[in-house]
């Protein structure tokens, strides 16, 4: 009877029921790609999440993550998101204007190829030796600083500015962000037709209108997708921090990194929970942008 | 006939005042904004460079900052060490994810979406919170990974495998695409091949471009990488840099230039080898 009703069934489903049957064997095809990846990022993320959720004597309890509103969490989560925005819109702005003017604003051809080959290269082009050429530029004794102090009588350290501060960060960050908003903006101005610019005008419309009412409202899924993406790009970031100011500005990122070199919070659960709301919030980020990007690419087909 | 249309736009100017330019000159039609844009932008892309070639130049006699780096035999064992790590992780890495991508296109079209949801963790996972995590599951009993070099040099290279799969796994995905794989496993196999012979033989020299350019950015990343190398206290070039830059003056400099010129080789190797196909979007997220 069993066997009659599979048959059956068999017959119906053809083109499917072989695949469902063999199915379990095909599986083993992924299994080394799983295991992997089981075991050097969802094991050891687990582990995090799972330690989040326990006191230290490893009784459950959610105390961790009300505790990321203590001083020092909570201010490292607020300096993170606060030079993770301002780089995500100046990046974004500045990298717009940059991939504008190279695409669609009149420059020879091969000055867009130089720049985005160029904006590959510094996107990638950060860390150690990033904060070190900063250093070496407008640190105390970098040529900008003497250049000013020297011929301009303009000591921009006599008056208050440092590269290690959150202003320095900000601006070395930028060289990382803006090149990778060149990169990811550049299809969405290529996705601008001439046709729709000659509509507008020829219906009378003037510059500001047409970005005003068809460029910008186009575009804008595009650019705040992409400035979502540079803001995850600079929250997760910790090298380049690291190594410009050692410890000294507090970002989160920094943050981890001395407590897993030195449990400076004194509580190893709240080091996971503070991990975990990075992941959580670069979860959001990730989310937000494929949701965006999805609506960009309406208008690029 | 160009004049002639040149005279009948005349003419339509005079009629309805200045039309707005041909929407190829930018932004409102004035390159010269275009220019500047652009001529600031190169500005501050190039004075740091300027700024590290010139501090690397002050130590007297003339470059002598690069002698010293030249006599360091730090310098190369770390570039080697660092070099090697991402060569084995780029081969790792490819023995992981060609199959996987292959089987996955062949027979488990429906596990895609998870197998793509899993290599595009790593970016939600920034590689302090994927270090941390590893140390904390990997220090102790029972594989305490972080107990030995050896240990140590395992750990850090599966965590750039991690790294690298989103890169990796959409290049392959994309090379995959374009070749008919259906097709070319029942040619291979009515020929006798077995899978393997097929995926060595027919599958890989065909992904062979796409492959490239996913590498180099891997070996891009891993060779600069710092974050993940420091927590581990691996002997890799960018936690040298780091380590050097405390304690000696202009050799940082030109070691830092060097590094430079590394990102830019293998950007330019990504160039050469997926020329024609429009820029990738990179989203690193390990500095």
């Amino acid at each position: 009877m069993t066997d009659l009703a599979t048959t059956v069934d068999a017959r119906v489903a053809l083109p499917q029921r072989p695949g469902r049957r063999r199915a379990p064997w095909s599986l083993l095809g992924v299994v080394p790609f799983f295991a992997f990846a089981l075991m050097f990022l969802v094991i050891p993320t687990t582990y995090l999440v799972v330690g989040s959720f326990q006191d230290q004597a490893g009784h459950l309890t959610a105390q961790n993550y009300l505790d990321l509103a203590q001083p020092r969490p909570a201010n490292a989560y607020m300096v993170s998101i606060e030079i993770s925005l301002v780089t995500a819109i100046l990046g974004g702005i500045l990298g717009f204007l940059l991939a504008y003017a190279v695409i669609s604003g009149g420059l020879p051809r091969p000055i867009r190829t130089v720049v985005m080959t160029f904006s590959g290269v510094a996107s990638n082009f950060a860390g150690v030796p990033l904060a070190l050429a900063f250093m070496f530029t407008i640190g105390r004794t970098g040529f900008i600083s003497v250049f000013l102090r020297t011929v301009l009588g303009w000591d921009i350290y006599g008056s208050g500015f440092t590269i290690y501060s959150k202003l320095g960060l900000e601006i070395v960050y930028l060289y990382f962000q803006l090149p990778l908003m060149v990169l990811i903006i550049a299809p969405a101005i290529d996705g601008l037709k001439k046709e729709w610019r000659e509509a507008s005008e020829n219906a009378g419309a003037s510059t500001f209108q047409y970005w005003r009412h068809i460029a910008l409202p186009i575009l804008m899924p595009s650019l705040l997708g992409s400035m979502i993406l540079l803001f995850g790009n600079s929250f997760g970031a910790q090298a380049t921090a690291f190594a410009l100011t050692g410890g000294f500005i507090p970002l989160v990122t920094i943050l981890i990194g001395s407590q897993l070199s030195g449990d400076t919070l004194g509580n190893q659960n709240l080091g996971y929970a503070l991990a975990m709301g990075m992941v959580a919030i670069m979860g959001v980020t990730l989310v937000a942008y494929s949701w965006l990007s999805r609506r960009a690419e309406r208008w690029q087909r | 006939m160009t004049g002639e249309v040149d005279r009948l736009h005349g003419e339509f100017e005079q009629l309805t005042g200045p039309t707005a330019p041909p929407s190829r000159r930018g932004p409102g039609g004035r390159p010269w904004a275009s220019w500047v844009v652009l001529l600031l932008s190169l500005a501050y892309f190039f004075l740091p460079l300027v700024g590290t070639l010139l501090y690397s130049l002050r130590e007297q006699p003339f470059l002598a900052a690069y002698a010293e780096m030249a006599r360091d035999p730090q310098i190369l064992s770390t570039l080697t060490y660092s070099f090697a790590i991402g060569v084995i992780t780029i081969i790792v890495s490819i023995v992981l994810l060609v199959p996987t991508a292959f089987w996955v296109r062949l027979r488990l079209p429906r596990l895609r979406p998870i197998v793509e949801f899993v290599t595009l963790l790593p970016f939600v996972v920034p590689p302090i919170v994927l270090v941390f995590g590893l140390i904390s599951t990997y220090s102790g009993p029972p594989l305490p990974f972080t107990g030995t070099n050896t240990g140590s040099d395992v750990l850090l290279t599966c965590a750039y495998v991690v790294l690298s799969f989103p890169y990796m796994y959409r290049s392959i995905d994309a090379g995959l695409r374009t070749i008919d794989i259906r097709t070319l496993t029942e040619a291979s196999q009515s020929l006798g091949a077995g899978w393997f012979t097929l995926l060595w033989r027919v599958i890989l020299p065909n992904l062979r471009v796409s492959i490239l350019s996913g590498a180099f950015l891997t070996l891009a990343i891993v060779v600069g990488e710092f974050t993940i190398a420091n927590f581990l206290a691996r002997p890799m070039f960018a936690t040298y840099l780091q380590l050097i830059s405390g304690n000696l003056a202009y050799e940082p400099a030109a070691v830092a230039l060097i590094s430079f010129g590394i990102t830019w080789a293998a950007m330019g190797l990504i160039a050469l080898v997926g020329r024609g196909s429009q820029a990738k979007v990179e989203l690193t997220g390990a500095h």
